[in-house]
């Protein structure tokens, strides 16, 4: 497989190849010569700032943004100030930091978004380097000024802007800067020619440069005193002493390690916190490079930097060697998770350690399970029998898990999809002789590579290698390609890796729609039309994020018409809110049945409109009405009043006027509030409650009339209870009077006296009562409130009174069981006689007893 | 028992893991906050969360006191307070105020709200109003579910009559809505609903919304078919005196979130005696759906058993003595001192309700249900306001009349009203006004003039919001019908033949024979045709509203009688009565199926009808 090697160079233990990814699809007359260019990571697209040919004030420079395949995807004239850096955010927005601090922010089609400045000092002092860089937060801009002082923002997107502090002794930009996160903290480690200085929230660290020796007694101090490790930083250690000033740093993709370069032409390789040294390597070049980059990748066998002149690039390791290329173009380094990218004007390429699985397999005279186990397949394919040797062999050392393993590793690292392909095959081969080799990770690298090629292609062009795209995870890729307007491709994607449609396809046709409202140029109608055909059938579709879009975008009417096609009425409320079609809201807040959307929505429109259009629009509206009724009850008296006024609802006046009137203390204040309500029970047509109310008033007057007078505590009792006091405590004048006035049913007023009266033993009164006139209750009632107040004596005055069918009842009640009998066998009810009986003990006489069957069965024979 | 039990009845599925489920979110919630707080309880959660959580739990988690909410400044001296509320407007004023004392006094504490079951936009509102919004933190738990038994689930929010069915306010509709989506994810998919009424037809729909929203598991169904019934369906059969004992226990006694409080003269001490009333209590369990005058018997027996069971050590030598008071003694206790409990509690009912007055009151309740006897009843009625004997028995009666009347005559309205307004006082006024809006008790009246209002105000509106306005004033034109009802779902049987109370026939027995439940008679009907077919003319009677659809995806295994097929749940929206959930016993056990009462609030004719008193308090 020679052909595979050939572009692979050994370095110390490793080995380096350079693939090409693209050849560059835009044409650029001068290449990157005299451009600002900016390349993010992850195979982002490229920008590229380009000067004007000739300076005059009146040529403007041209900002052009291309994909990593050269494809262009936006071009416009830069007609704002000067640029001083390019760069791009996590999410592919483009930053342009220009001289005044000013940091203008587009989107990858060139669509301005937003800017920020980094700070009213930036103007006057202007920006002279500004590097944009990448954290767990976010991306981050730094900045150094005219004033030699630096501003950070960790994250732009939760802009808190930072002023360092100063750097002893630094006259303009310093020689070489870079920005470490470390330990959550951002800092600055920047170069003035011979000295090292960290920059941190709080202060600026100088780094004491010492010879190796010294650094070495310095350790045993501080192992010694190691409290005081925090108040020194050291020196790199190792860096030669003869080495003096550094022109160049780079710090790698994950911060954990840090190169320098002198001007003597000294690489010094170590770890971010200046700590380790893994090695120094003499380049032998003394000019300063244009650009430095590490070039690692997650489990690298050695660290190494790529360092690029004007006409060369160069690999440097732990070993004295280096690898050397020549550079035929202008080219730009982009530091990837797992290599670099060189753009050129012509070519983009990717640079990167040589991962273990394919030195192991494609290495010349590679004795490793994987190349054995791909020779095998070549030779089965060639059925040849060789391929059975081969087999034999590694089934011998019993690695054929591993060789498969190896297969499968290495073709993800493939660029080329023969070869994957090739090894893909080979490892399915291998499979087939392997009982219990689990299939996952075979299926899941076929699935990543067809994933990978298709967004590798040219006309998508992101370079995603396998471990970035690992890193980066599908959402992210899906999210990218929907970025790029790619939504045919997103959707087949999810489609393919069966995502959930609610994270997969209906994300990606929610962006597709949002970017469909946007048009401008197509009539609401037809947009309406054609998101509801695209959208229809997919699950967790939210229309009124679409909808909400649309009016971000000015277009109303449309909004209104998506959110038509939102299931839940939920949804609808809050933008219908926002669009000011309160109306609407408050008929869909009531639709969904949710009391508390509703319950926003009058809020809402109770801000929003005078008072009288407010309950206008609650009257057409029963449910806001009663709920918002159900909240005046709790908070505002006074409006719900107002709120009956409005309706003309008199009945429920006057129930509000009552029900204030008890709560009210003051008898003139109650009286004339009852006085309102019986006004508005009247307007309501509602006299029998009018008379009620008017004859409280009258019953209230009374009570108060007595409670002067006879000092009665009678206010607020009932009727009833007021004649009952009246009764007990011998005001029979005055109780007559009520009884009259107020109209009471002689029924009652007689069970009110005879009650009263017996409570109190007036038996000679009750006497009295009793013969006054015939009693309209009868006059069982007095036979059992006498017995009730135990007093059969009085009970018995009574009996004879009541009337024929009461009478057994009568004498039961005083416990004459023979009266009873007797009564009972004179009507000749068989029912009755019945309950006598029932009442019967084995104590009672046994005649009466046998007189009340045979009259039972007389009476029964009828 | 007499009742035969079917074999084959299915078992009901465990619904102790709700408990679980609530007490684990409480205590996520209480740790939200860490270190040691006060705790301040609504107080009609208080026996709700002791059935959760007792007070050993609390203290684990760093709960320093209790207190009962009480509308007073408070004297905690504790830096946090944790407030465990309902979502009501009136409690949150008083939290408010609480913070507002405090920062006057400048003393700073940490103040935690936690709504139950959930938050209502209305109580954020009113701390942002009250510039407190940011002193507080806010929560919900969601504890929409108490099981109060094996087969009754209680969601205790007893406000949710009055504020739906009086008020009109649709707040708690998506709890209900969310009570059922709680159930449906743990025990379902439900394969069948159905439901009557709009507040079942809307809890439904909120219900529907909530499950599509979230993500659906296929699992195993532990509960089959849901009936949601709302109460103002039938509003007589709450009304009527309950008969069966844990009815009357009930009525008399008031049980309390499954807990009763016998008072001494029932426990023959000097102390009251709280008492659990479920399934665990074995006695009860035998009695609690039996007619009350088939208990005596049914405890005198026991009794006898019981001294068999302590007679047996008579005869024992030491090793036989042994085993006997390490293994039955002490069941025996148990079961020896329940017996006397409730032994006890028949007595002291059998007092109050064997008594002459009690005899006459359920004739004139049989004969209002029957429709003979009318103007005795009304007389009946009229003695019975005369002579207070209690205001809400008075009003019950009153409904009742109104009920199965259809309204009163104006005459007899308005008489009856002006006695019972001296008797009891004018503040009725207001109380007769909300017993009119809910139709529980109205005059007759000529009967166009509904329809000219309805289509007047039908006029105003679009047709899509006429539906819903019509609904607002159903209560004003709901007719009961109760006689047409009771002819076509025969729900009075005929009253000339002797009703066997030991041996019940049908569901009837609750009431002493004399009348069939219409809720449970319209689920019974329902479920045996499997829809509404063949009932339209009950439910235009009854308002319309039903509704029956087939909910799970899997409709097709739907047929399959599995277990679960058999496990119906039956949603009160509204409250449900101790007699109709006997009443449902009853049905399962002659069907082969078992019911779950899922229920907003136990109810009975008193508890409801105090709902509808105005509080000027």
């Amino acid at each position: 497989m020679a052909f595979i090697t050939a572009n692979w160079n050994p370095l110390g233990e490793a080995f380096y190849r350079k693939i090409e990814l693209y050849e560059m699809g835009w044409s650029l007359r001068d290449g990157l010569k005299e451009c600002l260019v900016a390349a993010a990571p992850y195979g982002g697209p490229i920008a590229l700032l380009r000067q004007p040919q000739r300076p005059s004030s009146s040529a403007r420079p041209q900002l052009e943004i291309y994909s990593s395949s050269g494809a262009n995807m936006a071009s416009f004239p830069w007609k704002s100030g000067p640029v001083r850096q390019l760069g791009w955010t996590v999410c592919d927005d483009l930053l342009c930091i220009q001289e005044d601090g000013t940091v203008l922010i587009y989107d990858l089609f060139g669509a301005f978004k937003r800017h920020f400045s980094m700070g009213n000092e930036v103007v006057q002092n202007q920006v002279l380097e500004a590097k944009v860089f990448h954290s767990p937060y976010g991306t981050g801009v730094a900045i150094v000024t005219g004033a030699s002082r630096f501003t950070l923002a960790t994250n732009i997107d939760d802009l808190k802007l930072r002023r360092l502090p100063e750097v002893p002794g630094l006259q303009g930009a310093p020689s070489c800067w870079v920005v470490l996160t470390q330990d959550r903290q951002t800092k600055v480690l920047l170069a003035n020619g011979v000295d090292l200085y960290i920059l941190d929230n709080t202060s600026c660290t100088p780094v004491v440069r010492q010879t190796q020796t010294t650094y070495s007694l310095l350790c045993l101090i501080i192992l010694a005193l190691s409290p005081l490790t925090v108040c020194v930083f050291q020196t790199p250690p190792g860096l030669s002493p003869q080495a003096c000033s550094i022109v160049n740093m780079a710090v790698s993709f994950s911060y954990k390690y840090l190169a320098l370069f002198t001007d003597s032409g000294h690489l010094w390789m170590g770890s971010a916190n200046l700590k380790d040294k893994l090695s120094e390597v003499d380049t032998k070049v003394r000019t300063p490079p244009k650009q430095m980059v590490w070039c690692r990748r997650p489990k690298s066998q050695q660290p190494s930097v790529v360092i690029m002149w004007d006409r060369l690039l160069l690999v440097a390791g732990e070993c004295t060697d280096t690898i050397q290329y020549t550079l035929d173009e202008e080219s730009v380094c982009v530091a990837e998770l797992d290599g670099v990218r060189i753009i050129g004007g012509s070519r983009h390429e990717l640079l990167q350690e040589v991962p273990s699985a394919c030195q192991d397999i494609f290495k010349i005279a590679s004795m490793a399970p994987g190349a054995l186990l791909l020779e095998a397949h070549k030779e089965y394919e060639k059925s040849s029998q060789k391929a059975d040797e081969y087999l034999r062999e590694i089934k011998e050392q019993s690695v054929l898990g591993e060789a498969v393993r190896q297969c499968v590793e290495a073709a993800g690292y493939e660029h080329e999809p023969e070869t994957q392909k090739t090894l893909l095959r080979a490892a399915s081969f291998g499979k087939c002789f392997l009982s219990n080799y689990p299939p996952e990770p075979f299926v899941s690298m076929c699935r990543d590579l067809k994933v990978l090629n298709s967004v590798r292609e040219y006309t998508v062009g992101i370079p995603l290698t396998h471990t970035q795209y690992k890193q980066m995870t599908v959402q992210v890729l899906i999210d990218r390609l929907v970025y790029r307007k790619l939504y045919p491709l997103a959707i087949e994607i999810c489609r393919y890796l069966k995502t959930p449609e609610y994270q997969g396809v209906s994300r990606v046709l929610k962006h597709w729609a949002c970017c469909k409202v946007q048009q401008k140029e197509e009539p609401d109608e037809s947009i309406a039309h054609a998101v509801s055909v695209k959208l229809g059938e997919a699950a967790g579709i939210s229309y009124s994020e679409i909808a909400a879009r649309a009016y971000e975008c000015g277009r109303t009417e449309l909004a209104i018409k998506l959110l038509e096609f939102e299931p839940r009425s939920g949804e609808q409320v809050p933008l219908l809110l926002k669009m000011k079609r309160s109306q609407l809201a408050l008929s869909k807040a009531i639709e969904s049945g949710d009391t508390d959307l509703v319950y926003t929505v009058v809020t809402y429109l109770k801000n929003e409109m005078n008072r009288g259009d407010f309950f206008m629009t609650l009257r057409n509206q029963p449910v806001a009405l009663s709920l918002y009724r159900q909240f005046c009850k709790h908070q505002e008296q006074d409006t719900l009043k107002d709120l009956f006024n409005q309706d003309d609802d008199h009945q429920e006046l006057g129930n509000f006027y009552v029900k204030a009137s008890y709560k009210e203390k003051k008898l003139e204040a109650r009286l004339s509030l009852l006085q309102s309500a019986v006004d508005e029970y009247n307007k309501a047509k509602n006299e029998f409650a009018a008379k009620a109310t008017e004859e409280e008033m009258k019953l209230l007057r009374f009570q108060r009339r007595l409670d002067e007078e006879k000092g009665e505590a009678l206010l607020g009792l009932s009727l009833q209870e007021t004649l009952h006091a009246l009764l007990t405590s011998n005001f029979h004048k005055q109780a007559e009077q009520l009884y009259r006035d107020f109209r009471v049913p002689d029924k009652r007023y007689w069970w009110l006296k005879l009650t009263a009266l017996a409570e109190k033993d007036d038996w000679e009164e009750m006497e009295k009562f009793a013969k006054s006139k015939k009693s309209p209750i009868g006059y069982l009632p007095f036979v059992e409130v006498c017995v009730k107040q135990h007093n059969k004596y009085e009970a018995k005055k009574y009996v004879s009174k009541v009337t024929p069918e009461q009478k057994v009842k009568a004498h039961l009640a005083i416990g004459d069981l023979e009266g009873a009998a007797e009564a009972a066998i004179e009507r000749r009810s068989e029912g009755e006689i019945s309950t006598v009986l029932s009442r019967c003990s084995p104590t009672t006489d046994r005649a009466l007893l046998e007189r009340l069957n045979r009259a039972r069965s007389t009476a029964a024979k009828k | 028992m007499a009742h035969s039990v079917r074999r084959d009845a299915p078992e009901l599925p465990d619904f102790s893991l709700l408990k679980r489920l609530a007490r684990d979110q409480l205590i996520y919630l209480l740790e939200q906050l860490p270190g040691r707080k006060d705790l301040f309880i609504e107080a009609d959660l208080m026996s709700p969360l002791d059935r959760i959580a007792n007070v050993t739990t609390l203290k684990q988690h760093d709960v320093d006191k209790l207190y009962k909410v009480e509308h007073k400044p408070i004297v905690s001296t504790s830096d946090q307070l944790c407030f465990l509320i309902r979502p009501r407007i009136k409690t949150v004023k008083w939290i408010c105020d609480v913070v507002n004392a405090d920062k006057a006094f400048g003393r700073f504490r940490r103040y935690k709200i936690i709504f139950s079951p959930q938050k209502f936009y209305a109580c954020e509102n009113l701390l942002e109003e009250q510039g407190i919004f940011g002193d507080v933190t806010t929560d919900e738990w969601s504890f929409y579910l108490l099981p109060l038994d094996d087969d009754i689930i209680s969601l205790e929010l007893p406000e949710f009559f009055r504020d739906y069915f009086l008020e009109g306010d649709q707040r708690w509709v998506r709890t209900a809505g969310s009570a059922l989506h709680l159930l449906h994810s743990v025990y379902g998919p439900f394969s069948k609903v159905y439901g009557i009424g709009r507040c079942s037809k809307m809890a439904y729909e909120s219900w529907r919304e909530q499950v599509e929203e979230g993500e659906q598991r296929a699992r195993q169904a532990e509960i089959g078919n849901v009936f949601l019934i709302d109460r103002d369906v039938d509003l007589v059969t709450p009304l009527c005196s309950q008969v069966v004992y844990e009815g009357l226990v009930d009525d008399i006694f008031r049980i309390k979130c499954g807990c009763v409080e016998f008072c001494p003269d029932v426990t023959s001490s000097d102390k009251s005696i709280k008492v659990m009333l479920n399934s665990q209590d074995k006695v009860f369990n035998e009695i609690r759906n039996e007619h009350f005058s088939q208990v005596f018997g049914f405890l005198s027996q026991k009794a006898r058993n019981l001294q068999t069971a302590y007679d047996k050590r008579s005869g024992m030598n030491i090793k036989q003595m042994k085993t006997f008071v390490s293994e039955e003694l002490k069941g025996l206790k148990q079961e020896h001192r329940l017996l006397s409990l409730h032994i006890g509690a028949s007595e002291s009912m059998m007092k109050k309700k064997t008594k002459q007055d009690f005899q006459e009151l359920l004739k004139t309740e049989h004969s209002l249900l029957e429709g003979f006897e009318i103007r005795e009843c009304i007389s009946y009625i009229e003695e019975h306001i005369n002579r207070q004997v209690s205001m809400v028995e008075s009003m019950r009666l009153l409904c009742l009349l109104s009920l199965t009347e259809n309204g009163l005559l104006p005459k007899d309205y308005r008489s009856l009203k002006a006695q019972f307004l001296q008797s009891y006082g004018i503040e009725h006024l207001l109380t007769f006004s909300n017993l009119k809006q809910l139709g529980l008790l109205v005059e007759q009246q000529p009967g166009e003039t509904l329809t000219v209002m309805e289509s007047r105000v039908g006029k105003l509106v679009n047709d899509k919001t006429a539906g819903k306005l019509t609904d607002a004033f159903s209560s004003l034109a709901k007719k009961s019908n109760f006689r047409a009802l009771g002819r076509r779902l025969n729900l009075v049987p005929k009253s000339d033949e002797e009703y066997d109370l030991r041996v019940p026939r049908d569901m009837a027995y609750i009431f002493s024979g004399a009348y069939i439940p219409l809720s449970c008679k319209l689920i019974e009907q329902v479920l045996e045709r499997d829809g509404w077919t063949g009932l339209e003319e009950v439910t235009r009677m009854l308002n319309g509203h039903e509704f029956a659809v087939t909910a799970g995806s899997n409709g097709s295994d739907a047929r399959v009688k599995t277990d679960s097929q058999r496990i119906i749940l039956v949603m009160f929206l509204g409250g449900c009565t101790f007699s109709e959930i006997s009443a449902l016993r009853f049905l399962g056990r002659e069907k082969g199926i078992k019911f779950i009462v899922v229920t907003t609030a136990i109810t009975n004719s008193a508890r409801l009808l105090e709902s509808m008193l105005d509080n000027h308090a």
